[in-house]
């Protein structure tokens, strides 16, 4: 592992967010097992890793989506652990998922401005303003305000998804495998897009991919995981000098390695 | 001897019935305990704020008003078979006078809510299953979480509220529909007077009748949209997933549906509904 280098001069002193000893199994098979994790507040932490390792059941502790069945997260070092606790995560976090997960009943702006609407009490008037604008910020013009979710390609979901990521100001956002799916091109876009954003907000965000393109120009910090826990952590222009094995084998995409192909 | 020793090594052990049974009543216990803690928890969402207006209007729609035509079809097409059968029957001891009457006793407190039931089991409780099964599968349902928002308030409750207020609707609707069905036949083929066979259906049938007809449907209405709901909710593993979540919806909207008709029916016979 390497020497802790979280602390820097753009970031926070006190993480937004922690992660203590987090374990998560299920049924027999454990797959967290003894996470610990750290964002500051305007940091960029990128978590790697190989298929089934846990990513994204560690964001998704983190979310309150899934509850570890040991360990603690910590939101502006508060313990989340009570309903109160977790909804003021919420309100002051965004997400976007590796499939876009828009609701496919709803127009794009609803999509985008629906915790405007449904948990902060906007009128739809006001909330479908603030959705074009949102979506103007991820290159998406008013045009597409109105359309249905499934007549969008999968890189104007992506978008769509990180608009409503977005719109509530959030002081940390989470981006799960968010250029999956995409052409280089495309991805690429959307990766500057996540980066211009969360700089305009000045938001922690916590991304998990396997796209190294993504890693590089997304991350401050890189973390990897490996059999539920973190092996390596490190500035993410360190990443081709870490001196890991297991860094090397993923960054370099190999099959031979200390980490076995998930086949 | 020897030779068969490592055979009856390699033998899986033989389970034991008692703990076959026990482990099956366990499993059923468990799902009886979530499903009752599901429906615990949406029920109070129906009734505690906040209730999505917009949400329940749209579902209100899509299971009473899209539901009409299948459920008119099969209401006309029973009340003319029930017309039928009870000539038929009744010729044999000379009481043929009693079909209007007993089509529409017949259809307003047992035929209408629970061919209706049935009906929208099929059809609405696995569009809701699918619905929400694809959303849970697609982790819309955790996109809701993260966005504040409750799924049994948002997507839940609109449905149950929904299905409980427009399945009596349906319901009356398939009454007037089915006793239609069985004046058609018996002015049509029987050769009954249709001033007559109308007077006397309006003069036979009660309050009671119609009113308990109503409250099965009401409860049919929720278990459709609950069970739909749960079943979705539970739903994981994709495309396959979601299909037997509609399939599993189905059935136990079904089942359910028959078992409290006949304990809700006993209840009214014995109350004097």
């Amino acid at each position: 592992m390497s020497a802790d280098t979280t602390s820097g001069p753009r970031f926070g002193e006190t993480p937004i967010l922690e992660l203590k000893n987090v374990h998560k199994a299920f049924g027999p098979k454990q797959v967290l097992c003894g996470v610990d994790l750290s964002v500051r507040a305007g940091q960029s932490l990128v978590i790697i890793g190989g298929s089934g390792t846990g990513k994204s059941v560690t964001i998704k502790c983190a979310l309150g989506l899934l509850r570890p069945d040991k360990g603690e997260v910590f939101f502006d070092g508060l313990p989340a652990t009570t309903r109160k606790a977790m909804d003021a995560l919420r309100r002051r976090t965004g997400m976007l998922f590796q499939g876009g997960a828009l609701f496919d009943s709803l127009s794009v702006w609803e999509n985008v401005s629906f915790a405007l609407l449904h948990r902060d009490g906007v009128g739809r008037g006001e909330a479908k303003k603030r959705a074009i604008e949102a979506l103007a910020k991820v290159r998406l013009g008013p045009s597409t305000a109105d359309l249905r979710t499934a007549e969008l390609s999968g890189g104007m979901q992506k978008r769509v998804a990180l608009a409503r990521a977005i719109i509530a100001k959030p002081d940390l956002i989470f981006f799960d495998e968010p250029t999956t799916g995409l052409d280089p091109i495309t991805a690429d876009a959307v990766n500057d897009l996540i980066v211009a954003q969360v700089k305009a907000l000045g938001a922690a965000a916590v991304t998990i991919t396997h796209d190294m393109a993504s890693v590089r120009k997304i991350a401050d910090e890189v973390a990897m995981l490996h059999e539920g826990r973190i092996i390596w952590r490190g500035p993410a222009a360190d990443i081709d000098q870490s001196g890991s094995d297991y860094i090397d084998q993923f960054v370099h995409g190999r099959a031979e390695g200390p980490i076995q192909p998930a086949l | 001897m020897t030779s068969s020793a490592p055979f009856a090594a390699a033998r899986a052990p033989r389970a034991n019935p008692f703990q076959l049974i026990g482990r099956t009543v366990l499993a059923a216990l468990r799902e009886i305990g979530r499903i009752a803690v599901f429906w615990g928890r949406v029920l109070l969402a129906c009734v505690t704020p906040t209730i999505y207006v917009r949400e329940f209007l749209r579902q209100c729609l899509k299971i009473g008003f899209y539901s009409m035509p299948v459920v008119g079809l099969t209401a006309v097409f029973i009340g003319a078979a029930l017309a039928l059968n009870i000539y038929t029957g009744g010729s044999r001891f000379n009481a043929e006078q009693f079909v209007p009457n007993i089509v529409v006793l017949g259809i307003s407190r047992e035929l209408g809510p629970t061919l209706a039931g049935l009906m929208l089991a099929g059809r609405v409780s696995a569009g809701i299953a699918a619905e929400i099964g694809a959303m849970r599968v697609t982790e819309q349902i955790d996109a809701l979480l993260t966005l504040s928002t409750k799924p049994e308030r948002y997507l839940y409750a609109p449905r149950v509220l929904a299905a409980i207020i427009t399945l009596p609707i349906l319901v009356v609707v398939t009454d007037i529909i089915g006793v239609m069905g069985g004046y058609l036949v018996s002015v049509g083929s029987l050769n009954f007077n249709g001033d007559t066979y109308l007077r006397n259906t309006w003069q036979f049938v009660t309050n009671n009748d119609i009113v308990s007809g109503l409250i099965k449907a009401a409860v049919f209405g929720a278990i459709i949209a609950l069970m739909g709901c749960y079943q979705g909710d539970r739903s994981k593993g994709g495309a396959g997933g979601v299909g037997r979540a509609a399939t599993l919806a189905v059935v136990g909207a079904a089942v359910l549906i028959l078992a409290s008709n006949y304990v809700m029916t006993s209840i009214f016979v014995r109350i004097g509904l």
